[in-house]
C-alpha cells in the first residue's frame, strides 16, 4: 500500500471512516469500534514507543484502513448472501403506494428512538436547568475567587467536573439518539506540570465548547419540553375528546357530561357532527404522530450538535 | 507481478479459512476470548508469516456471532472501548465439525495431486 500511514489512532479511524463512507452506519460503527479497541490495546502494549511509531507497525499487521474497509465490506456481502436473514422483508409490491407512505408515517411508533427521544426531551428541561446553573455558578465563582489562592484549585475542579458531566451527557445522548459518542472518558494527558495543565485547559477549545453546550442546554431543554408537552397534550386532547364525544353521542353513560368548546357555538356544532368528530380524531392522531416525528428528528439533530460540541474528532 | 498473483490467490483461499481457524481456536479455548487476543494469537503461530491481517479477523467474528455460532459479551476496559469476548456455541461446534471434515477432504484431495509435482 502506497497510501500514507496515519500518524495517530484518530487519524487511522478517520481514514477508515472515509474508506467506508456511504455504507451502512452500523457497519461503519462496528469497524471503527473494532479498530479503536485493537489499536488502543496495541498502543498500550507498546507503551514506551510513540503512537506514531506503533501505528507504522500496526498498519502492516492490522492492515491499512483501505484493506480493513474492504474486509468488512467483503464479509458483509458474503454474510448477507449466505446466511443472514434480510432485516427488512422485500417491499410488498402489491401494497399501494399511499398506504405504504402512511405506514411509514406511523412506523414512528415502532422505532425505539422515538420513545427515547420523547424521554430525552422531557429530561432535557431538568438537565438543562442543572447544567446552566452549574456553569453560571462555576464560572462566576471561578472569576470571583481568582484573586484568592483557592481560585485555582476551584477552577480546576470545575473544569474537571464539567468534563465528567460532558462524558455522562454523551453516554445519555448515545442511548437516547443513537448518535455514537465516546465510550470512555478522554485519555488522560501525559504527565505535565500543573501550570501547563491549566494552560492546556484554557487553550483547549473543547473546554469552552463544552461550557457553551451546557449553557445552550437551558433554552434547548425548554424548547424540547414545550414541543413535547404541547404537541402531545393538544393531539391527545383532540383524539380523546373526539372519542368521548362520540361515546356520549352513542348513548354510553359517561360519569360527567362532556362538551367540546373550541370556537364559537356554530363551530362547535359543526365539530360535534360525526364527520367533524372523525376529522378531530384524525387531526389528533396526526398531531401526536407528527410531534413524535419532530421530537425524534430534533433529538437526532441534538445528538449531532452534542457531538460537535462535546467531542473533538 | 508474481507477488500480486500470489496475494490474490491467498486472498481467495482465505475466504473460508479465516472462519474455520477462528472456530477452531475458540473451540480449543477454555474461557472466553476477546478479539485482540485472538487476532494476536493468529499472527505468528509457528514464527512464520501470518496468512491474514489482524483487521480481517473482526468482521468474521461479528458475522459468525450474528449467525449464532459464537456467543459474545462486552466487558469494560481501561485501555480503550469495552472489549467483546467471544465463546463458541454448540451450533458453532457442529459447524466446525462439518467444516473440518470438508477441510480434511479438500487437503487430502489437493495433496494427492500436488505432492509429487512440487519441487523439493
Amino acid at each position: 500500500m502506497t497510501s500514507s500511514i496515519p500518524e495517530s489512532i484518530d487519524a487511522y479511524l478517520q481514514a477508515l471512516r472515509a474508506a467506508l463512507a456511504g455504507h451502512d452506519a452500523a457497519l461503519i460503527q462496528d469497524a471503527l469500534y473494532d479498530a479503536e479497541q485493537h489499536l488502543r490495546a496495541e498502543c498500550a502494549a507498546a507503551a514506551p514507543r510513540s503512537e506514531q511509531q506503533v501505528l507504522a507497525a500496526i498498519v502492516s499487521s492490522y492492515g491499512s484502513p483501505e484493506e480493513v474497509a474492504a474486509a468488512y465490506l467483503d464479509t458483509e456481502a458474503r454474510v448477507q448472501a449466505a446466511f443472514a436473514v434480510p432485516k427488512y422483508a422485500a417491499p410488498q409490491t402489491s401494497t399501494p403506494r399511499e398506504t405504504r407512505g402512511l405506514r411509514k408515517f406511523f412506523a414512528v411508533y415502532t422505532d425505539i428512538y422515538t420513545w427515547t427521544a420523547l424521554f430525552y426531551s422531557m429530561l432535557a428541561l431538568f438537565t438543562g436547568i442543572f447544567y446552566f446553573t452549574f456553569v453560571v455558578t462555576g464560572t462566576t465563582l471561578s472569576i470571583g475567587l481568582a484573586i484568592l489562592i483557592i481560585g485555582i484549585p476551584f477552577f480546576i475542579a470545575f473544569i474537571g467536573a464539567s468534563r465528567v458531566l460532558a462524558y455522562v451527557e454523551g453516554r445519555v445522548i448515545e442511548v437516547m439518539s443513537g448518535e455514537r459518542m465516546p465510550r470512555r472518558p478522554r485519555a488522560p494527558t501525559p504527565e505535565q506540570s500543573i501550570g501547563k495543565r491549566i494552560l492546556a485547559m484554557f487553550s483547549d477549545a473543547r473546554t469552552w465548547s463544552t461550557l457553551a453546550y451546557f449553557v445552550l442546554m437551558l433554552p434547548l431543554g425548554i424548547l424540547y419540553f414545550v414541543i413535547a408537552v404541547t404537541g402531545l397534550a393538544l393531539g391527545g386532547g383532540m383524539l380523546s375528546s373526539a372519542i368521548l364525544e362520540a361515546l356520549q353521542q352513542l348513548g354510553l353513560p359517561l360519569y360527567t357530561t362532556f362538551d367540546i368548546q373550541l370556537g364559537g357555538a356554530e363551530f362547535d356544532a359543526w365539530l360535534t357532527h360525526p364527520f367533524g368528530l372523525l376529522l378531530l380524531a384524525i387531526g389528533g392522531a396526526l398531531l401526536v404522530t407528527a410531534t413524535l416525528h419532530l421530537l425524534r428528528a430534533l433529538i437526532r439533530m441534538h445528538g449531532k450538535l452534542a457531538k460537535r460540541m462535546l467531542v473533538a474528532w | 507481478m508474481n507477488d500480486s498473483h500470489a496475494k490474490k490467490f491467498q486472498k481467495d483461499l482465505n475466504g473460508g479459512l479465516v472462519a474455520l481457524v477462528l472456530l477452531a481456536v475458540l473451540a480449543k479455548a477454555e474461557d472466553d476470548q476477546y478479539g485482540y487476543d485472538i487476532a494476536k494469537r493468529l499472527q505468528h503461530p509457528a514464527g512464520g508469516e501470518p496468512l491474514f491481517k489482524e483487521g480481517t479477523v473482526y468482521p468474521v467474528l461479528r458475522s459468525m456471532s450474528a449467525a449464532g455460532w459464537l456467543a459474545s459479551r462486552v466487558v469494560p476496559s481501561y485501555s480503550g472501548p469495552p472489549r467483546r469476548y467471544y465463546r463458541i456455541t454448540p451450533e458453532g461446534r457442529a459447524v466446525l465439525a462439518d467444516w473440518l471434515a470438508a477441510w480434511h477432504h479438500t487437503r487430502d484431495f489437493v495433496d494427492h495431486f500436488t505432492a509429487t509435482e512440487t519441487p523439493p
